[in-house]
């Protein structure tokens, strides 16, 4: 287990005050001058030896990510925008630091705009987290106050931090969709390239970050790469906030080791599987997007990217949504089914028409009214989806009905077969 | 997607009251200048905010101030699922169904509105103080079944928890948010596990380490 001493996020459940001077106290903005005076090159060059791979679900090295932009600033400033439109099902980490722990981020801000020569910074987060927002913004004033940031900050490093809000679109969580979004527009993803890192916001030089991977680096950079690096498994180094919710005896968050093995993130942070480890089911291990994992897996898999990727599943963002022998499988696939058709863009036609056409399927074969033959052509559709979109939403669409199809094939069959009886 | 048109019965007219008109000012003054159309979303929820939904003079107005077409505005409105575009109770009462919900029991959450609300979502009460809607996730998924009533969150809910929520809400109190089981926030329940040393909060741990 993780011990205490190397855990970054330590108001996680806000038993202690989020204000500054708490913050301080836990440690936060200690030595941020050193750091920025360690310049941009140098403070990048910890960021790739950390070996921290981005924490909202597609595990790109943040380090090198922060590398792409470029090393001037000519006439278009540059910016970072940071994502907190955290709305994919199963996950609740951003939300915890935004209320909790809002100093990580904001110091993270600071530390990141400055290492990729940007001076503003957006902070976008999903329009239902109205709480959570005016928590980030009283620690953006708090900081403000303190000139810790601001145009004549302490740090001689003009920075400006911005808190934006959504309006309740899960799409605006794809950085393009986001960009497009904070720009005034409907939420709707923008062909790559050109990588926001040349063409991002307002036509100029963006990164965009999820909350988490740009929270733990100013940690990183104080207690240093080697210190990071030591946590988790090689190309999976560091700590993980893992949001574990559904049929455990006691769903929470918690800050673990990265390559944890999942039943034992399961047994001693959550209380187990509801009805002992032999009563379950399956389990969605990163968030709504990956495919389910089936019990024989669960039992030994580790929870990092490489290692889930190796199960043909996926780290995401680490919301393991645990299923015990009580569930109607298919039911809660064909849920997430109805989420990708209502929060589809409507841009391609791949995802448009294919997230509603493949809810209806599922619909129907949750009853058991369709044909075994339906469950092949199912399969095709979603592998039509899948790559053909602009954006990633079709192939999160696609995934979790293909998991279901690769481990619950028997059960849809079963159910084809009762409901073809009970007609005859 | 999902078909979203504006509400065939429209005011007269719209206009910010004053304090709201000072807020839209702090939100345009975020962005750079040319850039004022970046505010949309942020003076459209203030409007929603003064009238419970977003009304057509309200998009005519915010078009006018920020200087974008009325069509742009329009789009907008329509795409983020958060504006209302017909009018709801006092308390919007928005229930998460999606997976994680539902596997704790959303269902019953779900039941217990079409008891104490109104059989169909969005659908007024008969007293007007309620309507009620499915949404997809709010990201409280640890604390599973939940919903939303104006700004706050109400967690680890069951049926007979969200009637008496939503009793309390009629008779005038506002209940206070949050974890609905004794617990403080998103630790397990009965207690953290983790985060129990003290070093880690007199920073014991989280210093840059002297120079040598």
């Amino acid at each position: 287990m993780l011990a205490d001493k190397d855990r970054i996020f330590t108001n996680l459940y806000g038993f202690e005050s989020p204000g500054l001077d708490a913050a301080r106290k836990r440690g936060n903005w200690d030595g941020t001058k050193a750091i920025i005076d360690l310049g941009p090159e140098a403070i990048v060059d910890i960021m790739k030896k950390s070996g921290l791979r981005g924490r909202g679900g597609a595990g790109f090295p943040t380090g090198m990510k922060w590398s792409f932009m470029p090393k001037e600033v000519k006439e278009r400033p540059h910016y970072l925008v940071v994502n907190a439109d955290e709305s994919e099902p199963g996950t609740c980490k951003d939300r915890d630091i935004l209320r909790h722990d809002p100093h990580t981020l904001v110091e993270g801000c600071l530390i990141a705009s400055f290492a990729m020569r940007a001076n503003a910074c957006y902070v976008y987060v999903r329009g239902e987290f109205i709480r959570e927002r005016e928590a980030l913004q009283r620690a953006v004033d708090e900081a403000y106050e303190a000139k810790l940031i601001g145009k004549d900050n302490i740090f001689g490093y003009p920075f400006d931090l911005y808190v934006h809000h959504g309006a309740g679109a899960y799409i605006c969580g794809e950085e393009t969709a986001l960009l497009e979004s904070l720009e005034g527009k409907k939420g709707q993803p923008r062909l790559k390239l050109p990588f926001p890192a040349n063409v991002g916001l307002y036509g100029c030089p963006t990164t965009v970050n999820n909350v988490e991977s740009i929270a733990v680096a100013p940690t990183i950079l104080r207690r240093g790469a080697e210190w990071f690096a030591a946590i988790g498994r090689p190309n999976n180094t560091g700590t993980k906030v893992f949001c574990i919710s559904g049929h455990v005896n006691k769903p929470c968050n918690v800050e673990e080791e990265m390559g944890i093995p999942l039943r034992e993130l399961i047994e001693r942070h959550a209380g187990g599987v509801r009805g002992g480890w032999d009563n379950l089911l399956a389990i969605i291990p990163g968030g709504a997007s990956v495919p389910l994992l089936p019990k024989s897996i669960c039992d030994d898999v580790l929870m990092d990217f490489d290692s889930l990727k190796n199960v043909q599943s996926g780290l995401g963002t680490a919301a393991v949504i645990v299923m015990d022998k009580s569930t109607d499988v298919v039911k809660a696939i064909q849920r997430l089914a109805y989420f990708y058709k209502h929060e589809s863009c409507g841009q391609c036609t791949p995802c448009r028409e294919g997230t509603g056409w493949m809810w209806r399927v599922l619909t129907r074969m949750q009853q058991g009214n369709s044909r075994p033959e339906e469950i092949d052509l199912l399969q095709e559709v979603t592998k039509e989806v899948e790559g053909h979109t602009i954006c990633a939403l079709g192939d999160a669409a696609a995934w979790p009905i293909q998991g279901l199809i690769r481990h619950f094939r028997p059960e849809l069959e079963r159910r084809m077969a009762a409901f073809k009886q009970a007609a005859e | 997607m999902s078909v979203r048109r504006l509400s065939a019965d429209q005011p007269a007219s719209f206009a910010f009251n004053d304090a709201n008109a000072v807020r839209c000012e702090r939100e345009i003054a975020k962005y750079p200048q040319g850039r004022q159309a970046s505010a949309v979303i942020a003076l459209l929820w203030i409007g929603q905010e003064q009238e419970g939904w977003v009304t057509k003079p309200m998009i005519e107005a915010v078009a006018k101030m920020l200087a974008m077409p009325y069509i742009r505005v329009l789009e907008v409105a329509t795409f983020y699922t958060m504006f209302n575009l017909e009018p709801v109770g006092e308390h919007l009462v928005q229930v998460c169904t999606t997976t994680p919900c539902w596997l704790r029991g959303s269902d019953d959450v779900v039941a217990a509105c079409k008891k104490h609300i109104a059989a169909a979502p969005h659908t007024v009460s008969a007293d007007g103080k309620f309507s009620w809607m499915e949404v997809e996730c709010l990201g409280a998924c640890v604390n599973a079944p939940m919903l939303q009533i104006g700004k706050d969150f109400y967690e680890d809910l069951d049926g007979p928890k969200t009637e008496a929520l939503l009793e309390a809400f009629r008779s005038g109190q506002t209940p206070k948010p949050g974890a609905g089981n004794g617990r403080h926030t998103s630790e397990p329940e009965g207690g953290a596990l983790t985060l129990k040393d003290p070093q880690l909060y007199n920073g014991g741990y989280n210093r840059k380490p002297e120079a040598p």
